[in-house]
């Protein structure tokens, strides 16, 4: 067993647990994009940002992907983590202003404004429908194309994928666009 | 030269081997060395050295003076360089038709060609040898000193200069933990941007058991720097022998050279290299009859900056897409294929073998407590010397860069100095008097990274200068952080906002405090210093931004949207000049009377600024 400390609270858990299992499993309130229990994290959204360390020296990391570790001091609600989480939402916000999902989240975290200029983008390159093509329907029909502003998701070469069910999975799974996202068509 | 050498099997028959090189290196004591470098060769160093064998063939000299491409020289502003040895004169700017004379006038009669050296751009004071240029003197050029004397393409060649002596004394003499315990206590830091102790890494390697990985991080991507790039092309060897004993230190029984296709003369340097190596049995199965052995294999990459992230360079190796991952797991506990792997920079590994040449104590010599050993700098930008410095760390930027550098070019006054690359921040004149060693850059909002070293006079402006990084960053970012992608991606809006003259105070202030998340919130180095050209040019550079915002002007005068050209009519003597010179045909006017532009027209491109004789043109 794993001993750290959370919010204050001494904690023990098994290891391999990440530090999200773990604020979940003890109902800390902390908001994800591209997280999904059936499928490995990612760390991509970094909404579910907490702050470890000792204050001083302390820094911010994704909590879907940092293993809970031995003596860990970890907080989750922080001045830091809530400021940084609200310039992230503002920054979704304006990247995806009609997102239901997205608005829900800035109305929840009183982000009342946005201060960049809206992009009307229709994906937020989560992962989720990558991930869950992959390992839950085995068939790696789409993938991340391209890096930095250029990623986009698609299939390989941009044709019509033969790997590709139409099993819809992806939409399925989609947090932000859903009804507009029209899946992997070639 | 003998090139079926049998394999090395001891101590003895390398040192055997040593010998002989040497005495024929030594009886070719007479020889022209020409950079063989990127630089030196893209200014036709290869026609150079074609003319100078002629030359020697003609005159009957070739069996008694040797002509040989070698590797960085470092003076890469007044390429191509040659130097005759012994007396290592050294000639710059040299056309393959200089090279008769120079076989005539000082290899036959032993006289200086005083055309062809090298003069202070500052003080205009000549210089005939190599060793007295303020350039070099001031300079510790442990790594680079390789470079001069030795053709990277033989292996003979290093091995007569010293090489592989490290290896031999690691391997036969020392037990990886005693090789550990050496470099640890010589303060060895990785060279690649971190700083991480070396040692500490190699211990925590070698502690782990079962199969376990060497990397050599070569995939170099800052704009602007070069040091990698020529360590592999100019001295191949020292890079290989620091791996292997760092594999002989981690217990190892692999490595990998990663490096960049964008390198192919470094790919195919450090690829005869290891050829040359397994040949004598320095790289493969029992080396040296001390059953340690290592396979080095090459892996090369596409080119993306981020790979030179260490777990993008495990993804890249492996054949994934280059996408950094969470750490903890750190790479020395699980990395390459799972297992335990080191991953060191170029510059690291050829430290190496000095450390155990040399010992710690006399390594530590050299740079200051915390920082020891030297460190290569690319000095570019507006500095009258541009090229490879070697100094010790802790040398301050006022020594580099006006005492070796030269001072500012035709000039001008010196503005700000960037370090560390892309990421690193930018430096105003009143920190010239900084340290350069890890803590002190980082201290006031830079980095040492990798080692470049960007030098901006006057006529730099800030907020373009942040724009700039910001749009390399935003290229190279691998896209899969949200705050890295689109934070670095709305920076750039907002840098582009300001310096268009759409700017507004409140956007300053979004700026900061954006800049901050950024840094904040990604999980790799890129997006965590990719706002550092961003927050250190606001530092102490927030006064040109307010210009830029609330005056509407570039003081600069290089953000296009906020500078007009203007003739002024007293100074204009009708020549035509700019009229005939200017792409958007904006400046109408009668010959031998005063020209006018018309500024709707006008595409600032500055061409009529450039062209006029009589400074009329006024630029606001």
């Amino acid at each position: 067993m794993i001993n750290l400390t959370m919010d204050g609270l001494k904690i023990n858990v098994e290891p391999g647990a990440t530090l999200l299992d773990v604020a979940r499993f003890y109902g800390a309130n902390i908001p994800t994009l591209c997280y999904d229990e059936a499928l490995s994290p990612y760390g991509a959204c970094r909404l579910c940002l907490v702050e470890i360390g000792e204050p001083g020296k302390s820094r911010l990391v994704s909590s879907c992907t940092y293993p809970a570790r031995e003596k860990l001091n970890v907080r989750t609600n922080t001045v830091r983590v809530m400021q940084t989480r609200k310039m992230i939402i503002e920054l979704y916000l304006a990247t995806c202003p009609s997102s239901k999902t997205i608005q829900d989240l800035a109305s929840k975290y009183g982000v009342t404004g946005v201060r960049f200029s809206p992009k009307n983008e229709e994906c937020i390159l989560c992962g989720l429908c990558v991930r869950m093509c992959e390992e839950q329907m085995q068939a790696k029909a789409i993938g991340f194309v391209d890096r930095g502003v250029n990623r986009r998701i698609s299939t390989a070469f941009d044709r019509k994928s033969e790997q590709c069910r139409l099993c819809g999975a992806c939409m399925y799974i989609c947090p932000v666009c859903q009804v507009r996202c029209q899946g992997p068509s070639g | 030269m003998d090139l079926e050498a049998p394999k090395i099997k001891s101590a003895e028959e390398f040192f055997y081997i040593q010998r002989n090189y040497q005495k024929q290196y030594r009886d070719n004591n007479r020889f022209i060395a020409i950079c063989g470098d990127t630089g030196c060769t893209a200014r036709n160093s290869k026609a150079i050295l074609g003319s100078l064998d002629r030359c020697l063939k003609e005159k009957d000299l070739s069996e008694t003076v040797g002509a040989r491409f070698t590797g960085c020289l470092g003076l890469c502003e007044s390429g191509p360089l040659v130097i005759v040895y012994p007396e290592e004169i050294l000639y710059h700017r040299v056309i393959p038709d200089d090279m008769p004379e120079i076989v005539e006038e000082t290899v036959q009669a032993g006289r200086i060609i005083d055309r062809l050296i090298y003069r202070d751009p500052s003080s205009g004071e000549k210089y005939a040898y190599a060793r007295g240029l303020p350039f070099y003197k001031k300079q510790v050029r442990n790594l680079l000193s390789g470079n001069w004397k030795t053709d990277p393409t033989k292996i003979e060649d290093y091995i007569a200069q010293g090489g592989y002596e490290a290896l031999v004394k690691a391997v036969t003499e020392m037990s990886p933990g005693e090789v550990v315990q050496e470099v640890k206590e010589a303060r060895l830091r990785g060279r690649g941007g971190a700083g991480f102790d070396a040692g500490l890494k190699w211990e925590e390697c070698f502690k782990a058991s079962g199969r376990k990985f060497i990397i050599c991080n070569a995939d170099e991507g800052d704009p602007g720097a070069f040091m990698d790039r020529s360590l592999l092309e100019g001295n191949p060897h020292a890079v290989l022998e620091g791996l292997i004993i760092g594999a002989y230190a981690t217990d190892a029984r692999e490595g990998v050279v990663y490096i960049r296709s964008e390198y192919p003369t470094a790919v195919e340097k450090i690829k005869t290299a290891i050829n040359r190596a397994k040949e004598l049995g320095l790289v493969g199965d029992d080396i040296l009859g001390s059953g340690f052995g290592i396979q080095i294999y090459l892996s090369i990459g596409a080119g993306a900056f981020v790979c030179g992230e260490t777990s993008a360079l495990i993804a890249s190796v492996d054949g994934r897409v280059g996408e950094p991952v969470q750490k903890p797991p750190r790479l020395v506990q699980q990395g390459y294929l799972d297992r335990p792997t080191v991953v060191n920079n170029v510059e690291t590994l050829a430290n190496v073998p000095h450390i155990i040449k040399q010992g710690a104590e006399n390594y530590r010599a050299t740079g200051t407590e915390a920082s020891s050993g030297t460190k290569i700098f690319s000095l570019v930008g507006k500095v009258n010397n541009t090229g490879l410095v070697e100094v010790p760390l802790g040398m301050t930027l006022r020594e580099i860069i006006f005492e070796i550098g030269g001072g500012i070019k035709e000039g001008k006054a010196f503005k700000a100095v960037q370090t560390g690359g892309p990421s690193g921040g930018c430096l105003p004149a009143s920190y010239l008097d900084l340290p350069t060693d890890f803590e002190s850059l980082t201290e006031v909002g830079s980095m040492m990274g990798s080692g470049g070293m960007i030098v901006m006079d006057e006529d730099t402006c800030m907020v373009d200068l942040a724009g700039y990084f910001l749009k390399f960053l935003a290229d190279e970012s691998c896209g899969c952080c949200f705050t890295c992608r689109e934070g670095i991606s709305r920076l750039l809006e907002l840098v582009q906002n300001i310096s268009c003259g759409r700017g507004s105070l409140d956007q300053l202030d979004l700026l900061k405090e954006l800049a901050e998340v950024v840094k904040d919130s990604t999980l790799c180095g890129l997006g965590q210093t990719a706002p550092n050209p961003v927050l250190s040019t606001i530092k102490y550079f927030e006064d040109e931004y307010r210009v830029h915002i609330l005056q509407n002007k570039c003081p600069a005068g290089v953000c296009r949207a906020l500078i007009t050209f203007e003739i002024i009519e007293s100074y204009c003597n009708g020549c035509g000049l700019c009229k005939k010179n200017c792409p958007s045909d904006a400046i109408t006017g009668e010959q031998k009377k005063p020209h006018y532009i018309d500024k709707d027209q006008c595409d600032k491109c500055g061409i009529c600024f450039s062209t006029c004789r009589n400074e009329a043109i006024l630029k606001q």
